[in-house]
């Protein structure tokens, strides 16, 4: 039987078992919704704003490792959507945007709603596909299905044009597909595998730095085995935060320019470091030329071949998927009658004990102003370590990281590679969906949620009962943090005047709220959000903070590892 | 690569977003229809080279890459060139061109197009060792590559 080109798309996204699409109608996907209202196999959650529908399928996506779904119309539609699919490209998820577009023979005629969303979109997808021939829709859309969840993942958008919607053609679904000029390794080098591992045993100052590779390929478990057979120290990237249990005698922290004193004492002096799924990203390394040690040798086990030797040399490159390495590497030490020198490993960690006693992250506790950081350990003991935490960008993003302390992988959500300030609620939505019962907080300030605020009203709709947990120190605080380092306390268009009630804002979208002014609060008021009672309920809690706390360590720009301010 | 709509773009798009210098391209089908071959003429450190192989590696359109550099290969460029050719010019532009192994391929009484094919210094040189004032117009391909001997480039 001939089908539509929407109802293909739509039976398409069935076979791939989507659960969620998270889209936003117009003229050029109205055929599209048309079949969309007419079945069951997925559920639609209309978003506010294009750039949301995109951040929520990320959020999903990041939370399952399944690959997330979103769908707009061309033009306004699809240009809304560049930052959200930048934000999931820069971060490697999996996800398939689908755009519709002005019909073929209007391409290029300036037509109503029109723009090239292929080439705009090019530079910020892992693929995309401009479909002109119905004949190729089915194809090309388990193709994208493929392409964005193998290998280093990442957003493949599909752009249909509407007449390809409405022409009809015969309907099969490929079950595999095959690309001559896409092969991902996934099998790491035995040679270089030996290699490390020897390299491995030889440590006397070892060090593992793990990023969001390691939660991306569900390698959490592989690693915290790594490192607890060998017992070496682990500090994890923004990005892979929970891929190593941070409440482990061996996790040093988070690493970089906001991470702690000891996770980048540590990594600069370390003799034999080992970077898993991580990018040696110039806010995790700081300058490569001072990061660059004659005498320390560098093993790198990453799937993307491009991001070996980019900015930093290594010694062993292991280009495959990190959970097969790792399991390899294991079996390989298991084997080996080798042990690193213990005695050698046991300075190396007094060593990093020593540092650990610093203290890097302590603050006033007994300020009667609230402190970001209180309200982030509060809301690590009161969930007992187990919510989901999505964030929007800045202090409080850095807050979160440092004192949310994540013993498992994919509870920890942030735009970490292109900084998106507005993802943070629009993906707590994906997150709660993917997961109805759990605690999900998402972790925002009074700049970023106001970037995406009108999503209140899409959880509204779709009871989506996620706990606001804004920090408002009524400044855009990292950019007040700069001013204060390196711009001579010059202000410039740092503070925000004129902020709404955040309480009635939140009671006007229908969902409840309540406003902190005093440390002694704060418990209650996360203990109120959490409460069987509030279960069902979107609770948007205002903390007034101090508006001159700044995040330490701090790397300034430029600067290398071991060069932080120190509170 | 595929010979899909935008692979060049996509290659010509991964050059500048990163910050790449293109000296030439070139580009067309192959005997298989459904694949291109380009030949790119960059320059770099060894780290940038090998950055710029991994790179184009990573477009989902590229079958194969190959750094015709690491080995022998011959590389060709085609030029037309229209030169002024009147007086004692004309029989000069003539000499020249068979001296380069060029080939007169248009003639009008004033002028004469010369096409003349080789690697890029060679036509450098051809240039070169015209007047300049001769020169009305030139044209150039860039360079198409290939391995010497038994090298092949096979997807």
């Amino acid at each position: 039987m001939e089908l539509s080109g929407a109802e293909i798309t739509v039976r398409c996204l069935a076979e791939e078992g989507v659960e969620y699409v998270f889209g936003y109608p117009g003229g050029a996907v109205l055929n599209i919704y048309d079949e969309i209202y007419k079945q069951d196999k997925f559920k639609h959650v209309l978003v506010r704003h294009e750039q949301a529908a995109v951040h929520a399928a990320d959020g999903y996506a990041r939370a399952t490792g399944r690959t997330g779904v979103a769908l707009v119309t061309s033009g306004p539609g699809a240009t809304n959507a560049v930052t959200g699919i930048a934000t999931a490209y820069m971060d490697s998820i999996p996800m398939v945007v689908i755009s519709g577009q002005v019909p073929t023979p209007a391409i290029g005629m300036d037509a109503f709603q029109e723009v090239d969303t292929v080439g705009i979109t090019r530079p910020c997808v892992k693929h995309n596909f401009l479909v002109k021939d119905i004949r190729e829709l089915a194809s090309t859309i388990k193709k994208a299905f493929y392409i964005a969840s193998t290998g280093r993942p990442g957003p493949v958008l599909v752009d249909i044009p509407k007449d390809v919607t409405q022409f009809k053609t015969e309907f099969e679904y490929p079950k595999t597909i095959s690309l001559r000029s896409y092969n991902p390794v996934t099998k790491g080098h035995s040679g270089q595998i030996k290699r490390a591992v020897q390299m491995l045993l030889n440590a006397k100052r070892p060090m593992i730095y793990a990023g969001g590779g390691v939660i991306l390929s569900d390698a959490a478990k592989q690693l915290t085995e790594l490192a607890r057979l060998l017992g070496f120290p682990c500090t994890n990237t923004l990005m892979g935060l929970g891929g190593f249990p941070a409440s482990d005698p061996l996790s040093v922290g988070m690493l970089g320019m906001h991470g702690t004193y000891e996770a980048n004492m540590a990594v600069q002096h370390s003799d034999v470091l080992v970077a898993i799924g991580a990018r040696f990203d110039d806010r995790v390394i700081g300058n490569p030329e001072h990061f660059y040690q004659e005498e320390r040798q560098i093993i790198h086990i990453d799937i993307d071949p491009s991001s070996i030797s980019k900015r930093v040399k290594v010694d062993v490159p292991i280009v495959g998927n990190v959970p097969e390495v790792l399991t390899e590497m294991i079996k390989l030490i298991k084997a080996s009658k080798e042990k690193p020198d213990q005695a050698a490993l046991k300075t190396w960690l007094t060593q990093i004990e020593l540092w650990r006693s610093r203290d890097c992250l302590k603050y006033d506790r007994s300020s009667d102003i609230i402190k970001p950081q209180f309200v982030l350990e509060k809301l690590h003991e009161i969930t007992k370590g187990d919510a989901f935490v999505t964030s929007d960008v800045g202090q409080h993003q850095m807050w979160a990281a440092q004192f949310y302390k994540f013993d498992k992988p994919r509870r920890w959500i942030n735009s970490g590679g292109l900084g998106t300030m507005g993802f943070g609620l629009p993906a707590a939505m994906g997150v709660q969906l993917a997961h109805p019962d759990a605690m999900v907080a998402c972790v925002t300030g009074e700049g970023s949620i106001q970037m995406n605020i009108q999503e209140l009203a899409t959880c509204k709709q779709f009871n989506i009962p996620i706990k606001i947990i804004l920090l408002n120190n009524r400044y855009l605080g990292m950019v007040r943090q700069w001013q204060e380092f390196f711009y001579g306390e010059r202000y410039a268009e740092s503070y925000m005047d004129t902020l709404p009630d955040f309480v009635k804002l939140a009671e006007a979208y229908g969902h409840a709220g309540r406003r902190i002014d005093n440390p002694a609060e704060v418990e209650d008021a996360l203990k109120w959000a959490f409460s069987a009672e509030m279960k069902d309920t979107l609770v948007f809690l205002d903390f007034r903070t101090d508006q001159t706390e700044n995040v330490y360590p701090m790397i300034p720009g430029g600067k290398g590892l071991s060069e932080m301010i120190l509170v | 690569m595929e010979n899909e709509a935008g692979a060049l773009s996509r290659v010509a798009g991964l050059f500048s977003a990163r910050g790449y210098n293109i000296e030439s391209l070139t580009v067309a089908p192959t005997e298989d229809a459904t694949l291109s071959r380009m030949t790119i003429v960059t320059r770099g450190s060894d780290e940038v080279i090998e950055q710029i192989t991994k790179q184009l590696n990573k477009l989902v359109d590229t079958v194969r890459v190959v750094d015709l550099s690491d080995g022998g290969h011959i590389e060709r460029e085609l030029m037309l060139v229209k030169v002024r050719a009147e007086g004692l010019l004309r029989e000069e532009m003539k000499r020249m061109s068979d001296i380069f192994r060029g080939r007169i391929i248009d003639v009008t009484d004033k002028t004469y197009t010369i096409e003349i094919t080789g690697a890029g210094h060679k036509l450098d040189a051809f240039l070169n060792a015209l007047d300049k004032s001769a020169i009305l117009e030139t044209v150039r391909t860039g360079a198409s590559g290939i391995g010497r001997g038994d090298r092949i480039l096979k997807s």
